[in-house]
């Protein structure tokens, strides 16, 4: 277990150093100067202000000594300066990002709450129509575009309940009721897609291990079925669906990204859309970096999650 | 498989719909995609627009046609690039192994570590919104997702009797990866491709719904459904065909693509 951690822990470092040259690359692989990109827009330039931003950007040095300078700053908490406000970036990227989690926690919260059931239930069909069916709209469901549900979701709202407040955003801790009644649709258009795939990967296992020797022997043992089921079969099915947590995550944050446009919501994602227009490089590659590793670390802690569930990979 | 699986034949007779219809727009479009009728304006379907107008009194169903065009050709020059380049790579990180291998498929760890449409929006950001950048953006992130899924195949392959006694009878590597590896590796590239131009039509429709795909004035249909959004209150009809035409391409092919792993998949066969 320990040895398993240490490597895992190892591989983890590895990833989050590429990660971290290949965001810190961003700026530099723009084609052209960075920096008469980023002045562009603007005439009257004067060579002093030229000079002055390829200091801030960091791209009046070598490569990679311009790489160890950013990550020893990124070290102590300076991402860098927005360009447009002058703020560290850390501060504009923080209040947004609660948002965004908020939006990726609910949407997987409800996903995996529903999915248990959904996926048992889709597990016992037996007729070959019945199978077909579920595998198409289980598809369906899994290529919906969620800014698009996201949409129609407001439209018939708006038309139901003209009154309801459904656009915007309000704080948790300012008022959890109002908080909740905003987060409801774009959480809900969030978690479908996840919901379906989730649903999928329960039932694919479960079908697994209903096939299983223990299963026989639990009914053998002339336990009720679903003890057999609910005990002996799920618990075994639940290890998969743990792993493709993490994949669902990062689907689910690039999906918040898209649907904060549908609802107006200040979070990460349209913050930094707004930063790819206004050209403010530092905000998008701070933005990039800190997700990633984020997902980078929800990944490293379900294997071993994984691993303390599963006896076998422990040893392994 | 006796009575064939109707996922495949579902998923293949709606995706050769509608690329004949993306290939055939300029015949089959009722108007050009751009021809404004403004005393036609966010009009519903009828007789004479089947799918109704937009604010410019722009047919919906053109403009559906041509986007299909535009959302295929640059999903499947992305997954078709991603395919060539990561494939490559990792069937040669399986062939060669050692520390190049090792090295190439670190690389594409990294890359895999990056939720995909955060990834997608760093490529547009460094090389600036439009068509060629959101082909690029996609091509990178399915790069890993081919390395990996050709990888693992390979390593199998490469070890398998039938190669070894190629090899033995001097069969060069180039004539072994052809002539063994290759058609062995068919199936799964082929169903690999069809989910990856499954997702791969999601990420293309939410950069253009976000603005950073493909500009005005070539249709696109991420857009469309980003534009209509300002007039839902008074016509939904934009809002609704623009994004429904979104989920049918990208639901075609991912039944395709499950309906080939059933029929390809020996181990599946007959489960």
């Amino acid at each position: 277990m320990l040895a398993a951690a240490l490597r895992r822990t190892a591989e983890l470092a590895v990833t989050a150093i590429g990660v971290s040259v290949l965001t810190f690359l961003m700026i530099r692989l723009i084609p052209g100067d960075a920096v008469q990109v980023v002045l562009g827009a603007n005439a009257e330039v004067t060579p002093a202000q030229i000079a002055a931003l390829r200091a801030q950007l960091g791209l009046d040095q070598s490569v990679p000594a311009q790489y160890l300078a950013w990550l020893g700053r990124a070290l102590h908490g300076d991402l860098g300066t927005s360009l447009w406000t002058g703020r560290p970036v850390l501060e504009e990227i923080l209040p947004r990002a609660g948002v965004t989690a908020e939006l990726t926690v609910l949407a997987l919260l409800l996903a995996a709450v529903l999915a248990i059931p959904l996926g048992c239930l889709m597990a016992t069909a037996r007729r070959r129509w019945a199978d077909y069916a579920i595998r198409i709209l289980s598809i369906a469901g899994i290529t919906m575009p969620s800014f698009w549900l996201g949409t129609l979701l407001l439209y018939g709202v708006a038309a139901l309940a003209p009154d309801a407040q459904v656009l915007g955003w309000v704080p948790f801790r300012e008022d959890p009721w109002g908080n909740l009644q905003r987060a409801a649709l774009p959480v809900a258009a969030l978690a479908l897609p996840v919901l379906a795939s989730l649903a999928r990967v329960v039932r694919a296992s479960m079908a697994e291990a209903m096939r299983q020797d223990y299963i026989r022997t639990a009914r053998a043992k002339g336990l009720p079925r679903r003890t057999v089921v609910l005990v002996h079969a799920l618990r075994n099915a639940l290890l998969p669906f743990l792993t493709s947590f993490g994949i669902m995550a990062g689907y689910l944050f690039g999906g918040s990204v898209v649907i904060e446009q549908v609802f107006a919501l200040p979070g990460l994602g349209r913050l930094m859309v707004g930063a790819i227009a206004e050209r403010n490089y530092p905000l998008v590659q701070a933005g990039i970096l800190l997700a990633t590793l984020t997902f980078v670390a929800v990944n490293a802690g379900i294997d071993l999650l994984y691993a303390a569930v599963d006896p076998r990979i422990r040893r392994a | 498989m006796r009575q064939g699986n109707p996922l495949l034949w579902i998923g293949g007779a709606l995706m050769f719909t509608l690329a004949l219809a993306a290939l055939l727009a300029p015949v089959l479009a009722p108007y050009a995609p751009n021809a404004q009728d403004i005393l036609a304006r966010l009009r519903g379907p009828s007789w004479a627009h089947l799918l109704g107008t937009d604010n410019f009194g722009r047919d919906t169903l053109s403009r559906i046609l041509f986007g299909y065009r535009t959302l295929f050709a640059i999903s499947a020059t992305a997954v078709l690039g991603a395919l060539l380049l990561g494939g490559t790579l990792g069937i040669l990180a399986a062939l060669r192994g050692g520390w190049p291998g090792r090295t190439v498929m670190r690389a594409m760890d990294v890359l895999f570590a990056f939720p995909i449409i955060l990834l997608a929006i760093g490529v547009v950001a460094v090389l600036g919104p439009g068509a060629p950048s959101t082909g690029a953006a996609i091509g990178i992130v399915y790069v890993p997702i081919f390395a990996r899924t050709l990888r693992a195949p390979t390593l199998l392959l490469r070890d398998a009797d039938y190669v070894a006694a190629a090899r033995t009878c001097g069969a060069s590597g180039t004539a072994i990866l052809l002539r063994h590896l290759l058609p062995n590796l068919s199936a799964i590239i082929l169903v690999q491709a069809s989910l990856s131009l499954s997702t791969a039509i999601l990420v293309e429709a939410s950069l253009s719904f976000l603005g950073l795909g493909t500009q005005p004035p070539t249709p696109s249909l991420g857009r469309m459904l980003a534009e209509s959004r300002t007039y839902l209150a008074l016509s939904p009809w934009v809002s609704v065909f623009s994004g429904a035409a979104i989920l049918l391409a990208s639901l075609g092919f991912n039944l395709l693509g499950d309906g080939l792993q059933d029929r390809l998949d020996p181990r599946l066969r007959g489960a």
